[in-house]
């Protein structure tokens, strides 16, 4: 996973709330069997509107997205992260995220701020202007060049994870030990537990 | 020592805390997981990738559901039909030759077993009470109806599981949906979790897993708490149970993987002990009054936009808050509707009984009880039944309840995802309506431009019959 440490550019202000992962990645794009070439299929039905946020010149090459509440509800497709990530979006600002989706996006390199709805409104306003927006994880700040300064909270593992690109099976399977130490007390405890499709 | 009063979902976490860690998160041990061929190709890639392998291949059970086409599987002379879509097929190709080469159980499309995971879960006895369930599918919450945690996960933590049996999780907060009264006639389970989410909101249930209490579920069968607790998601709650008892376990007694013998009885005894402490606090707490719920429909294009049937179409001004004023706008525009129109004006074109809150056998005979006898309106041009699973089909047929369907005019189908979402051959025209029993009424959900408004089997059966959106009650 590529690390996040700071990200600062251009901002997409979408502004819209409950935007689900359909909207974000339409069912018909998830056949795939790879992860690469969903920017493609990426907010398809609002991009074929004319005029439309993704494909405002004025937003090219934006690397930071602002969404309104719940953003990512829905499936837990992670197909929605990955298209993201496709369009090179970095970081996801809203007032709150699905649990499903702000876990996916961590796993794959992107951030999920979550900010009171009046600094998402302040940040619409200056992405709005084409103004520039930082995203710093060390400090856990956003800032614009207006001198609007907002901290925000990240779980300290996912922060961890995400600063340093870690991959999370990698440590998980460090922890074999305690792992295996669990399952044979439950073998033993509640054997039946453990059969799974061996019992039929 | 006493314990602290613990509620169920607290019971069940605390008893897969492989453990924890300084900054709160939790290694949680996975009891049981469910594998189908969408979310599932680029995990079993990173594992190859990476050198790893399954930790415990009996733990996982793989099926294709969700791309699988709903016609004739195999042909006259009993081979395999091709399926169409290059796309599709190379993905079921994918979880057929993944789950062999990992040593994973794999239930092949052809199988009288196979059925959408959720349905094949419970059905098959791999889902029991009090485990962690697992599955790269938001309704894995399906499953809390037999009193497990279950909820829906990414791919990368689909590759997680299956690498080292766990997940490192938050805790969630534990939130109390309390329905107090009975159920008027007609109202069916679907009806009450479709009221629940217009009370609570898409994201009421945000960051909380729901537990349903009170008489109404107790009195439910399995199958029905399988509806109610499958769109906790569209609550916004990872996940949401209702505790077991002796209904649950008449259930999975002699199911294909369920415990048997000594076993079984310890197992019962085990299951027994979980549910809610008496004195149990929940973070937050919701009382319906059942005997308020009225058989539901979706007017938008989120599960929170509800109305009882003898309702109207809402304006966006009935919204206090100025985003939903917004959304409202727009779910209006995209579904075709005007304020203030009334529900039961709704014309319908297409009808869709399936998916995994309401493809099991109980949601058939609901559907086929009000079918008796009737046709579908001609303005209804597509119709179609599609089983959760080739059990529930086999089942529905020696009840002759296909008939029942073929007569009043619908499609009967082999089982899948289906009209749900779309993936496969099975969708609704653009700017067409579909009376829906699944979960979801995003937009494109069910196809692009198709407009979807979610029911019970029963209702959807009346919208058929009717041409356009009806009360059920009418037709009894
Ligand atoms: S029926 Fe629909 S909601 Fe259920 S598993 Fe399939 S796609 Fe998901």
């Amino acid at each position: 996973m590529q690390p996040l440490t700071r990200v600062e550019g251009r901002a997409i202000p979408l502004g819209l709330k409950n935007v689900d992962t359909d909207i974000i990645i339409p069912a018909k794009w998830l056949k795939t069997v790879r992860r690469e070439g969903l920017g493609a299929g990426a907010f398809e039905t609002i991009r074929a509107e004319p005029g439309n946020v993704f494909d405002d010149p004025a937003y090219a090459g934006a690397s930071i997205l602002i969404a309104g509440d719940n953003f990512g509800c829905g499936s837990s497709r992670e197909h929605a992260a990955w298209a993201l990530g496709d369009l090179g979006l970095r970081v996801v600002i809203a007032p709150s995220f699905s649990d499903i989706f702000s876990g996916n996006a961590v796993k794959n390199g992107i951030l999920p701020v979550v900010l009171p709805q009046d600094a998402v409104d302040r940040l619409l306003e200056v992405a709005r202007e084409g103004q520039p927006i930082s995203v710093d994880l060390e400090s856990e700040t956003v800032t614009t060049p207006y001198q609007d300064r907002y901290t925000f909270i990240l779980d300290p593992f996912r922060r961890h994870c995400l600063l340093n690109g870690l991959d999370e099976v990698g440590l998980t399977m460090a922890r074999g030990e305690a792992i295996g130490s669990f399952e044979a007390a439950r073998t033993a405890a509640q054997p039946w537990l453990m059969r799974g499709t061996a019992a039929a | 020592m006493a314990s602290r009063p613990r509620t169920l979902y607290e019971k069940i976490w605390d008893a897969h805390v492989v453990e924890t860690r300084d900054d709160g998160t939790a290694l949680i041990y996975i009891d049981r997981h469910l594998v189908h061929e969408v979310t599932s190709p680029q995990a079993f890639e990173a594992l190859r990738l990476g050198g790893r392998t399954v930790r415990r291949p009996e733990l996982t059970l793989a099926v294709p559901d969700h791309n699988l086409p709903t016609t004739a599987r195999l042909d006259a002379s009993g081979k395999p039909v091709p399926i169409a879509d290059s796309e599709s097929a190379a993905q079921l190709a994918a979880l057929e030759a993944n789950a062999p080469a990992f040593g994973i159980r794999y239930i092949p499309a052809t199988a009288k077993e196979q059925g959408i995971v959720h349905v094949v879960g419970p059905e098959q006895g791999f889902s029991l009470p009090g485990t962690t369930i697992v599955c790269g599918d938001s309704h894995t919450a399906c499953h809390g109806g037999l009193g497990a945690l279950a909820f829906g996960i990414g791919t990368s933590e689909v590759e997680h599981v299956l690498a080292t049996q766990t997940l490192l999780l938050q805790q969630s907060k534990p939130m109390e949906v309390r329905v107090e009264g009975d159920l008027g006639p007609g109202v069916s389970a679907k009806d009450l979790i479709l009221h629940i989410i217009g009370r609570i909101g898409a994201a009421g249930g945000s960051g909380y897993v729901i537990e349903y209490r009170g008489k109404v579920f107790e009195q439910m069968t399995v199958e029905e708490r399988l509806t109610v607790c499958n769109m906790s998601i569209e609550a916004g709650a990872r996940a949401g149970l209702i505790a077991p008892d002796d209904v649950t376990f008449a259930y999975i007694k002699g199911r294909p993987m369920a415990p048997r013998g000594a076993e079984w009885d310890a197992a019962v005894a085990y299951w027994r002990t979980l549910h809610s402490d008496a004195d149990a606090v929940f973070a937050k707490s919701v009382t319906i009054n059942a005997a308020k719920v009225e058989p539901s429909v979706t007017w938008g294009t989120s599960p929170e936009d509800v109305v009882p049937i003898g309702g109207r179409v809402p304006s966006p001004q009935d919204f206090a808050d100025e985003g939903k004023r917004v959304a409202a706008q727009k779910s209006l525009d995209y579904m075709g509707l005007v304020p203030g129109m009334a529900m039961t004006d709704v014309p319908i074109e297409n009808v869709f009984i399936g998916s995994c809150t309401n493809s099991r056998i109980e949601d058939l005979r609901a559907a086929a009880a009000i079918l008796k006898g009737r046709r579908k309106a001609a303005n209804v041009r597509w119709a179609i039944v599609v089983p959760g699973s080739g059990l529930v089909k086999a089942q529905a047929e020696a009840e002759g309840l296909d008939k029942v369907f073929t007569e009043a005019g619908f499609e009967w189908r082999e089982p899948g995802c289906s009209a749900c979402l779309g993936m496969n051959p099975d969708k609704v025209p653009p700017g067409e309506r579909c009376a829906s029993t699944s979960n979801r009424n995003f937009v494109g959900r069910q196809g692009p431009g198709a407009r979807t408004h979610l029911v019970s089997p029963a209702m959807a059966a009346a919208a058929a019959v009717a041409g356009r959106l009806a009360d059920v009650r009418e037709l009894v």
